[in-house]
């Protein structure tokens, strides 16, 4: 949740979300966009302490760029002020129990909706009744976490309001400097809680005026709702979990990256549980190679491609 | 919630002769024609589930020495006629891998010793064996030096204990980027040399971290002075553990300070000092990975076929079974279904899920062994301190 209320609805340049760019893409998107030259601002403080290894995003703009370095502007922040930064560290163990008791939650509706669908039904309407409830269930405690953490996150702004920190201060006005004379802004993937924590320390959704282009974490946290998901973690499909809101410039989708690599997609039981679970929002899928241009206003184009409630892959436009 | 072991496929199952078979059926054997058989061949030859182990040379008797339960564990190979090759057919379901020796006999001499056919060794406090592994085994490659993966730093740490009476030996591992204004999980580990000597841990600390799979660790490698007395349900142990090795490491290291951030582990013994530890400061550690623990007990009498070394450890199994109490929130456990442990551990699991711990407990076609806590590590490991990975896309 951002620190300040960020006029959202404002934002009229264009934003194009792609695939993992392990095979960049990024400079032929720029041409198309007719961007190629045009001055960048990074942010890539998802990379953590690697924040500064740009040589290659650098090298797609043609070399004019900044890295906006909210990363490490972060950790200036918590160094200078040691007050925020308890508070801070407060507010995230508060978050990741939350978490936790979410999953755990959650971990049992899942255990209950594979029991009930693989019982042999005596009425098939009957289980198909039971398993839409214990849906409904679902959807209700993920509703019910989302504004929990919300509510952590306002009470901690309203409490520490940022813009009276000296240190969050200083450091929005030369972010804002460094954001005035960019022409697109780009986003990439990882870490996307401290992507997300960085862009609403530094309130920077109002200031994203011109195009952006983002993926990965980066296309996460312009959604308005991050959802995190892995079917194949080493210890196994795990479930997926709200985490957090977006930036909201990207509406009623919920974007999931590297989908064929993190998620079963040959499971449409399971990829039909995801996909009504977090209706109205579609799933969004960004593989390799995808470029999906949002449309003015924040809404999913027709050929973008997204889960059916019946779990299958296929384009919004097949499915609306 | 326990993992089930993986079956079989279909596909990839060869039929027809087995080489052993083909080779026995020829006209003329002699030791030319065993050359040519071995030539290139890997020992033992695996054929789908049938495994067949080799011998060659003079002995008046050959045997395959496993430890595979209720199997018979002497099984005696037979020469070929004309040659002096000895062979003999072992089933071996679908992923296992098995240690074992060859003991000859000659001239009412028997010596035991590794196959000389299979370049594939185990190495263990107690010495070697030879590996076989079965169809469908492969070596998990989080095992292996990474060269992309950021090594972490080990360190000697010597602390005097007054619980022990003695000093206490034991190595830190510090992972890449370490900083010292971080806060880290906690993860002590029992027979540390050993985990790191025989498991490959630093390896795999070192990988599972660089993927993401574990989160960044703080990990104590600790070892025992006289292991048969400090680890089956020993006072000063514990209060070693908590009263001055968590004290001393909460002082010089950025370790969290909270259960869900301390975690105790061990393999056999080392287990039931893990679990012991637990027992006796049931609020101080968040979970516990528990591989091929020595769990025995007696439902009645005090038979327990163990010997003497676990009569401590039956005494405080029979008493925790009589009164169960949650030792950890969180329990990995892992065991191999060819060791006579595999009872006691599977017993174990509704007893301790019982009590409100949540367990994840792992089987594998594997036996009390190093490499088999070694494969068991990634799944371990990221179960106790999940990595990051659920946070970050690309």
């Amino acid at each position: 949740m951002p620190a300040e209320e960020a006029p959202h609805s404002e934002h009229s340049a264009s934003v194009t979300l792609l695939g993992p760019q392990r095979q960049p893409r990024v400079d032929a998107v720029l041409e198309s966009l007719q961007l190629r030259g045009a001055r960048a601002a990074v942010i890539n403080a998802g990379w953590r302490e690697r924040e500064p290894e740009d040589e290659l995003l650098m090298s797609l703009t043609s070399g004019n760029a900044v890295n906006l370095r909210l990363w490490h502007r972060m950790q200036e922040v918590w160094e200078a002020d040691p007050e925020f930064a308890a508070a801070d560290q407060q507010r995230r163990m508060l978050l990741e129990e939350m978490q936790d008791l979410y999953v755990i939650a959650l971990d049992h509706v899942v255990d209950a909706l594979r029991t009930m669908a693989e019982r042999v039904p005596r009425s098939i309407q009957v289980q198909r009744v039971a398993l839409g409830d214990a849906q409904q269930i679902m959807r209700e405690i993920d509703e019910r976490h989302l504004a929990r953490v919300n509510e952590i996150h306002a009470d901690f702004w309203e409490r520490w309001p940022p813009h009276e920190r000296r240190a969050v201060q200083l450091l929005r006005q030369l972010i804002s400097k460094d954001l005035a004379d960019a022409e697109v802004v780009l986003i990439p993937g990882g870490h996307v809680g401290v992507l997300v924590g960085a862009l609403h320390l530094f309130n920077i959704a109002p200031q994203l005026q011109v195009p952006i282009v983002a993926w990965g974490a980066g296309a996460m946290a312009l959604t308005d709702r991050v959802v995190l998901f892995h079917d194949r973690a080493a210890h196994g499909p795990s479930v997926s979990e709200i985490f957090t809101q977006g930036l909201g410039l990207v509406r009623n989708t919920v974007a999931l990256p590297g989908a064929r690599e993190r998620l079963d997609l040959g499971n449409p039981a399971r990829m039909g549980v995801l996909a009504r679970r977090l209706a109205p929002a579609r799933c969004l899928l960004l593989d390799a190679r995808v470029r999906v241009d949002i449309l003015p206003g924040g809404e999913l184009p027709e050929d973008a491609p997204v889960l059916a409630d019946d779990g299958a892959v296929t384009t919004l436009g097949q499915v609306r | 919630m326990s993992v089930s072991l993986p079956g079989q496929p279909v596909r990839g199952t060869p039929r027809g002769k087995l080489a052993i078979n083909q080779f026995r059926e020829r006209e003329h054997l002699d030791e030319a024609a065993v050359d040519a058989f071995l030539h290139e061949r890997q020992v033992p030859i695996i054929e789908g589930a049938k495994c067949t182990f080799l011998y060659r040379g003079q002995a008046d008797e050959v045997h395959l020495l496993h430890r595979i339960v209720n199997q018979p564990q002497r099984v005696p190979l037979r020469r070929i006629e004309g040659t002096d090759l000895w062979y003999v057919i072992v089933e071996l379901p679908y992923g296992s891998r098995v240690e074992y020796q060859l003991e000859l006999s000659n001239n009412g001499h028997t010596v035991r010793g590794n196959d000389p056919l299979n370049p594939q060794i185990a190495h263990s406090p107690v010495g070697s064996s030879s590996v076989c592994q079965a169809f469908g085994y492969q070596t998990p490659e989080w095992t292996q030096h990474d060269p992309d993966a950021r090594p972490g730093e080990l360190h000697d740490l010597t602390l005097p204990s007054k619980a022990l009476r003695r000093e206490t030996h034991n190595r830190i591992y510090l992972p890449a980027r370490f900083r010292t204004s971080s806060a880290y999980p906690l993860l002590i580990v029992h027979d540390g040399d050993d985990y790191l000597n025989y498991s490959a841990m630093k390896t795999v600390l070192d990988n599972v971290i660089h993927d993401l799979d574990m989160a960044e660790t703080i990990v104590v490698f600790s070892n025992p002075g006289d292991r048969m007395r400090e680890y089956p349900n020993y006072a000063p142990h514990a209060r070693h553990l908590v009263a001055e090795l968590i004290p001393h490491l909460e002082e010089h290291y950025p370790v969290m300070r909270r259960p869900e951030g301390r975690a105790l582990m061990g393999a056999s013994f080392g287990a039931v000092a893990s679990m012991s530890v637990a027992y006796r400061n049931p609020t101080m550690f968040g979970s516990l990975l528990l591989q091929s623990g020595s769990f025995v007990f007696t439902d009645i009498g005090d038979d327990h076929g163990g010997g003497p070394a676990f009569d401590p450890v039956v005494k405080f199994m029979n008493r925790y079974r009589a009164r169960p109490r949650k030792v950890a929130d969180r329990l990995f456990v892992s065991c191999g279904v060819y060791e006579p442990l595999i009872v006691p551990n599977r017993s174990m699991v509704p007893v301790w899920e019982s009590t409100g711990s949540t367990v994840r407990y792992v089987e594998a076609r594997d036996g009390h062994s190093w490499e088999n806590w070694r494969d068991r590590l990634r799944d371990g490991l990221s179960w106790i301190y999940p990595g990051p990975q659920k946070f970050v896309y690309e």
